[in-house]
């Protein structure tokens, strides 16, 4: 088993770290994992992006072309790597802040409703951890158990009261894709 | 973790004395990693935030000029203002780690991956002449190794050791195995190991000076030599390089670094369409292990240097033999890292396959 | 009494310190590098402290100081002295760490290793020899050139408008919070001389008391930067440089 995912969008939207909670979780499942994440000023509120490969073989380049799966949350994101979806891969996205929806055939398609989901669930940072279940509705690349051990791992302790928040929004995630 | 964390972690754990370094993108996590460690509350190791990367580099030379291992730090444009200092250190033979996280130049350049540096840490970077042993770890788990293996090299032979890094190693994240946690040694235990070291002059020897001036040329070339000597050695007991599937190869790849693992996937899929492509990856960059590809170079039908620059260790591959094996480069500059398509198309226009 | 008996040990009424060696001083006569270097032998022979002590030797006529007091050394690049001792003094804080440098290594090309050592309040004593030029290299200005002063970089006197003004480094490290003791002292009489080396004992005490940085100014002559000899070096010094560099304690933390 091999996956190579982007994840991208505006930085603030929480790509890197829904990224590293993806490879921690990666790490709990005893997986090979790598986290590539575009630096420097786009950090701050540019777009960002980042690589993360899970295998179970040891894994050779951190940096790709093309994806197995890509997470689009900005239209910039979108123009930018709906191309580099490998034919037969996956591409979700969300809606609420594209204008164009993306036009291949070839892959599967998901449009996911993550923004208006954290609205309703009324907290604004677990928007990257509502994508995240909705990855892994689609995806199911690692369990939400491993994916709660990786959190509980990435989050200073005194974050951890967070946890069940972020739980919440994860299964709320895992509801959205059609 | 990220490969910078990782070094900073491997630091406290292999035991070094002092850090002194100075903030620069992409490597400032290595400080910060540090300073959120608070090592000198368990291992009583030093970490010192400096002025400049002059004055980390200077506090390096003091640091290990005392014997304790003390490292340092920085990017391309930061690594260039401490050339000086480590021109001291080479000449002075005083063991310690810096490491390069290397970013696109000239200049300021970009905080982007590049591995433009190559020549500066190779042949020497400051005045004189002199070798640093130059590592370059393709991964987070070998930044974390070199960290220890440096440091060992370093006190083995007296000499400075370079990791050369870039961004996207020092940026990245992966699983690491971190080495165990050995205690720093103690006054006594540097004494015996560092006889030169500068500690206080006991009434036991003479004092201990530790300078890198001789104003005599007889003698100064006698230093000289001497180095030029360790050098020698260092470079028969010390090369190291890995291969993939070199066996069989009809084309050799070689490639450091990070371009080593993007290489390693360009390989794989030359070898889906029956074109047998190889890989050698320098570890160390000095010394380089020549005879190697100079082996390999009566095997195969053509060589392809990849780098992150316009072409720089290619010719310590053309150095390496003196046959006709064509040799191409394929590169990018700038910042900009190359994918593994775009190294099996670069394969297959220069060798016309 | 014959030459011999003056030898005898009970005769002898002055001698040099044991720490300071029979090599012959590449100073000049006149210099005053060779008092203080033998204050400093002195000093850390009073103390006892020659297991202990750690000394960093500049770029400049001091370069090689270490070649005439017998405690180890480390000869530093040019200006980064005080970098060095902050290292080698948080590695190893039972040692008696201190800087030797002059105008040149301390106040330019150094000074932010000066400045920001002694704003940590590194716990190192800085000896500051300001003979107002740059003696190894043959004469040329130096950041504490006085005004109108000819050197063979300034051969029609220092110009403000040209050069800037005298540096008065030793006034802003007084400023700064991580210094304890800040003097200037000179070594042109005998009386100067005894001041100067309590000035300079207290600093190594300080440091080794943990109190921060001393740093002891040691107005100086340069004979054959200056081109006079050594008594008229004594007076000119009196006369110019006291006026822009006035010896006396800038700041004493320690003593109140």
């Amino acid at each position: 088993m091999k996956e190579e995912i982007i994840i991208a969008g505006f930085g603030g939207q929480g790509v890197l770290s829904m990224g590293k909670i993806l490879a921690y979780a990666g790490l709990m499942d005893n997986l090979e994992v790598t986290w590539m994440p575009s630096y420097g000023p786009e950090q701050r509120g540019g777009t960002a992006n980042v690589t993360v490969i899970l295998s179970d073989a040891p894994i050779s380049s951190p940096v790709l072309n093309s994806y197995d799966t890509a997470v689009i949350l900005n239209q910039q994101s979108l123009d930018k790597f709906e191309s580099k979806v490998k034919p037969g891969g996956t591409l979700i996205y969300d809606p609420y802040s594209i204008h164009h929806a993306p036009t291949r055939t070839d892959i599967t398609i998901i449009p996911v409703e993550a923004m208006e989901a954290t609205f309703e669930l009324g907290s604004a940072k677990s928007y990257n951890m509502v994508l995240l279940g909705a990855l892994l509705k689609v995806r199911p690349l690692v369990s939400v158990d491993a994916v709660m051990a990786g959190l509980k791992k990435t989050l200073p302790e005194r974050h951890h009261h967070l946890l069940p928040v972020n739980k919440q929004a994860i299964m709320r995630g895992l509801e959205l894709p059609a | 973790m990220k490969g910078n964390e990782a070094i900073a972690h491997a630091a406290v754990r292999y035991g070094v004395d002092g850090y002194f370094g100075y903030p620069i993108t992409p490597q400032s996590e290595i400080l910060e990693t540090l300073e959120e460690l608070m090592p000198w509350q368990t291992t009583g190791m030093v970490v010192l935030q400096a002025e400049s990367e002059i004055a980390a580099i200077n506090m390096v030379y003091g640091g290990a000029a005392t014997g304790k291992a003390c490292m340092t730090s920085s990017s391309s444009p930061g690594v260039s203002l401490k050339q000086e200092g480590i021109s001291y250190i080479a000449a002075g033979e005083l063991p310690a780690l810096i490491i390069n996280c290397m970013r696109g130049g000239p200049g300021l350049g970009t905080i982007q991956p590049s591995q433009a540096d190559y020549f500066q840490a190779t042949k020497g970077g400051g005045h004189g002449d002199y070798h640093l042993i130059v590592l370059a770890p393709a991964s987070v788990q070998e930044m974390a190794d070199f960290v220890g293996l440096g440091f060992d090299l370093a006190y083995q032979y007296r000499n400075p050791v370079m990791m050369l890094a870039d961004g996207v190693i020092g940026q990245m994240m992966e699983k690491v195995t971190l080495p165990p946690m050995r205690p720093r040694r103690t006054d006594e235990e540097i004494a015996l190991q560092c006889p030169w070291a500068v500690t206080g002059c006991p009434s036991t020897r003479k004092p201990n000076i530790m300078t890198t001036l001789e104003l005599d040329p007889a003698l100064m070339e006698k230093h000289n030599i001497h180095l030029q000597e360790k050098y020698d050695l260092i470079k028969a007991n010390e090369t190291r390089y890995e291969e993939h599937l070199t066996d069989d190869c009809e084309y050799l790849i070689v490639a450091f670094g990070c371009v080593a693992r993007i290489c390693q996937k360009a390989m794989e899929e030359a070898r889906a369409e029956g074109i047998k492509v190889g890989l050698l990856r320098p570890i160390t960059l000095w010394p380089f292990p020549s005879a190697e590809i100079e082996r390999l170079s009566h095997q195969v039908k053509g060589i392809l240097v990849v780098e992150l620059n316009a072409g720089q260790m290619i010719e310590d591959v053309r150095l390496s033999f003196n046959g006709d094996t064509p040799v191409h480069h394929f590169g990018r500059m700038g910042g900009i890292v190359m994918d593994p398509d775009e190294v099996f198309v670069a394969l297959k226009e220069k060798f016309q396959l | 009494m014959t030459p011999q008996d003056i030898r005898r040990p009970e005769n002898i009424v002055a001698a040099k310190p044991r720490l300071l060696n029979d090599n012959t001083m590449h100073y000049c006569p006149g210099c005053s590098h060779g008092v203080v270097h033998k204050l400093v032998a002195e000093v850390i022979e009073e103390m006892g402290a020659e297991h202990i002590a750690i000394a960093i030797a500049p770029v400049g006529c001091a370069v090689m100081a270490y070649n005439y007091i017998d405690i180890d050394w480390i000869e530093a690049a040019h200006g980064r002295a005080p970098a060095i001792a902050s290292a080698v003094k948080r590695l190893n804080p039972s040692r008696l760490v201190f800087t030797y440098q002059g105008d040149g290594d301390l106040a330019a090309i150094g000074t932010a290793e000066t400045i920001h050592a002694a704003n940590r309040g590194e716990n190192i004593a800085i000896i500051f020899i300001n003979n107002g030029i740059y003696g190894m290299t043959g004469g040329q200005m130096a950041p504490t050139t006085l005004e109108g002063m000819v050197t063979s970089t300034t051969p029609y006197g220092r110009r403000v408008e040209l050069n800037g003004y005298p540096l008065n480094i030793t006034d802003l490290a007084a400023r700064l919070e991580g210094t304890c003791y800040v003097t200037r002292q000179s070594v042109h009489t005998a009386a100067a001389i005894r001041k100067a080396k309590k000035a300079i004992r207290k600093a190594f005490e300080n440091s080794m008391n943990g109190l921060g940085t001393s740093l002891v100014e040691i107005v100086s002559t340069c004979v054959s930067g200056w081109k006079m000899t050594p008594e008229k070096a004594n007076c000119w010094m009196e006369e110019h440089m006291f006026e822009k560099y006035p010896v006396g304690d800038l700041k004493n933390t320690v003593e109140k």
